[in-house]
């Protein structure tokens, strides 16, 4: 059984996480185009080695950020979300026109 | 053949015949450079040989020749896929695996069991139905089938209306096959070889030369090649080597894990598949269960097998094959699969001039080797894209005209 510090529950079976992609600055929909909102959509780096990833929680639905090894398969720090974003991100609201804007 | 034979027979010495172009020093430049001799890589130089009469080329690998997904995946061949554009290309391929023997020379094992996928519920009854006339619209052989014909088909499999997912009908596809995975990628390998094709194994890439926005070479740790242009035929790696070309792909990697049991007598012909209890077993003709295929549930390009994979592959199988239960387990082992959106891969242009992806192929790879092959060595030799592909472009991702599998995919993410 392999075992992941969640940082509100400490450490549990990872089979209570849920894996949540890779973390990335947020892309404001409103001021960039189709292909950007492509991008922020389906593309990633996918890398190999170091990456920064958004874990959830399943039974307490908390989401934290993982720092993993993808070639090692090992979790080297776990951490809240807050020591990420320090400062919360909002987006302008758009009247018309949406992501093709 | 015969006459071959028995002057082989009747020869005082045995030479042993060399199958791949023995090692040689790397050339400074090449025609065409492939990244990658796995299955896709092999069939593609094979192609460019055969069809199109280019044979300057460096087929390259950083391991060995078919040490990566082409020895892991489990040799499944079928088209029953769902969308117009997936049936149709490989229906092509499955087409293409027919003959391949009879074309090498050269016996790849293809062996045309059938392949029956299974519906534990309503919906899947409905998308079986769909995919079934889809397919027999575009010639491929598929059918609903009910639990008469099941028992039929495979009469060892578990189908008491008690069990926890009862099955309810099926989805039965005569052109369903499985081949030799190690010998397809020989096959191809020995023909493009024939050709003039060098092989070149521990040799990797490591950076992608490009000027003006086309590439003119790769560097490698046996040192730099000029070249025309560059395939990368990387299943596992499509991301890691994309990145090193500037190309960023929406691809994850998961390992995909396997395992193959002891030895029984032959009880089981079709391969059978189970979407919902997330399993696909057949049996070989030595008589191993090859069982597939279980994601681990987060991104990794480590090839080791778990217990925890092992355990829900083996409670599946156990579903539909409960005679399994004192089964030994004899191996285990995982293939990294590149998954993209939308489960279809990604074949083609790039944003680089004459650097072409074949790429994305998650757990669908194998059976498409012929006819991504054929299909890429075409748009190499000619520069057009074969409408057979247009629609798997990269290009499709920022169009959002995404070409949606993951219903006929197998494995589940």
């Amino acid at each position: 059984m392999k075992l992941l510090r969640c940082p509100l529950n400490g450490l549990r079976n990872i089979a209570e996480f849920l894996y949540g992609g890779e973390v990335h600055p947020l892309t404001d929909p409103s001021h960039h185009g189709a292909r950007a909102w492509a991008e922020q959509v389906f593309f990633d780096d996918n890398a190999a080695g170091l990456v920064l990833e958004w874990w959830c929680h399943r039974p307490t639905s908390y989401w934290f950020i993982a720092e993993r090894n993808t070639l090692t398969d090992q979790v080297l720090r776990t951490f809240a979300s807050s020591e990420y974003f320090v400062e919360s991100v909002s987006f302008k609201r758009v009247s018309s026109g949406g992501p093709n804007a | 053949m015969p006459f071959g034979l028995l002057k082989y027979g009747l020869r005082k010495q045995h030479p042993g015949q060399h199958h791949f172009t023995p090692s040689k020093p790397l050339k400074s430049h090449y025609d065409v450079v492939i990244i990658g001799a796995g299955g896709h890589g092999c069939s593609i130089a094979y192609y460019l040989a055969k069809q199109h009469g280019i044979t300057d080329i460096a087929l390259i690998d950083k391991a060995y020749l078919g040490g990566g997904n082409t020895a892991r995946n489990t040799a499944v061949i079928r088209s029953n896929y769902l969308t117009e554009s997936g049936v149709n290309f490989y229906r092509d391929s499955v087409e293409l695996y027919q003959g391949l023997s009879n074309e090498f020379g050269y016996n790849i094992m293809m062996e045309n069991r059938g392949q029956l996928t299974l519906a534990h519920s309503d919906a899947a009854i409905r998308s079986f139905r769909w995919r079934a006339e889809v397919n027999q619209h575009l010639g491929v052989r598929s059918e609903l089938v009910d639990r008469q014909t099941i028992r039929e088909l495979v009469p060892n499999l578990n189908l008491s209306e008690d069990s926890r997912f009862p099955i309810l009908a099926g989805l039965w596809h005569a052109d369903g096959a499985t081949a030799r995975h190690d010998a397809v990628v020989w096959g191809y390998a020995r023909g493009a070889c024939q050709r003039g094709v060098e092989l070149h194994q521990l040799t990797e890439a490591q950076g992608i030369e490009i000027e003006a926005g086309r590439v003119v070479g790769v560097r490698t740790n046996r040192g730099k090649i000029a070249c025309g242009a560059v395939v990368q035929a990387v299943a596992g790696a499509s991301s890691v080597v994309g990145k090193l070309a500037g190309i960023k792909l929406p691809i994850h990697s998961f390992p995909l894990q396997a395992m193959v049991t002891q030895p029984y007598k032959p009880v089981v012909t079709p391969h059978v598949s189970s979407p919902h209890v997330h399993v696909y077993v057949h049996q070989t003709s030595r008589g191993e269960f090859v069982i597939g295929g279980g994601s681990d549930p987060y991104p990794l390009y480590h090839t080791r097998a778990t217990l925890d994979q092992r355990e829900i592959l083996s409670a599946a199988t156990l579903e539909l094959f409960p005679f399994l239960a004192q089964a030994k387990v004899l191996r285990q082992w995982a293939g990294t699969t590149d998954m993209t959106p939308d489960y279809s891969p990604i074949m083609g242009l790039s944003p680089v001039e004459n650097y072409y992806l074949d790429a994305g192929w998650g757990t669908w790879g194998f059976k498409a080797t012929p006819i991504s092959g054929k299909t890429m060595a075409e748009l190499v030799a000619t520069g057009k894209v074969p409408a057979l592909i247009q629609p798997f472009e990269l290009e499709r991702f920022y169009r959002f005209q995404q070409v949606n599998e993951a219903g006929a995919t197998a494995a589940s993410h």
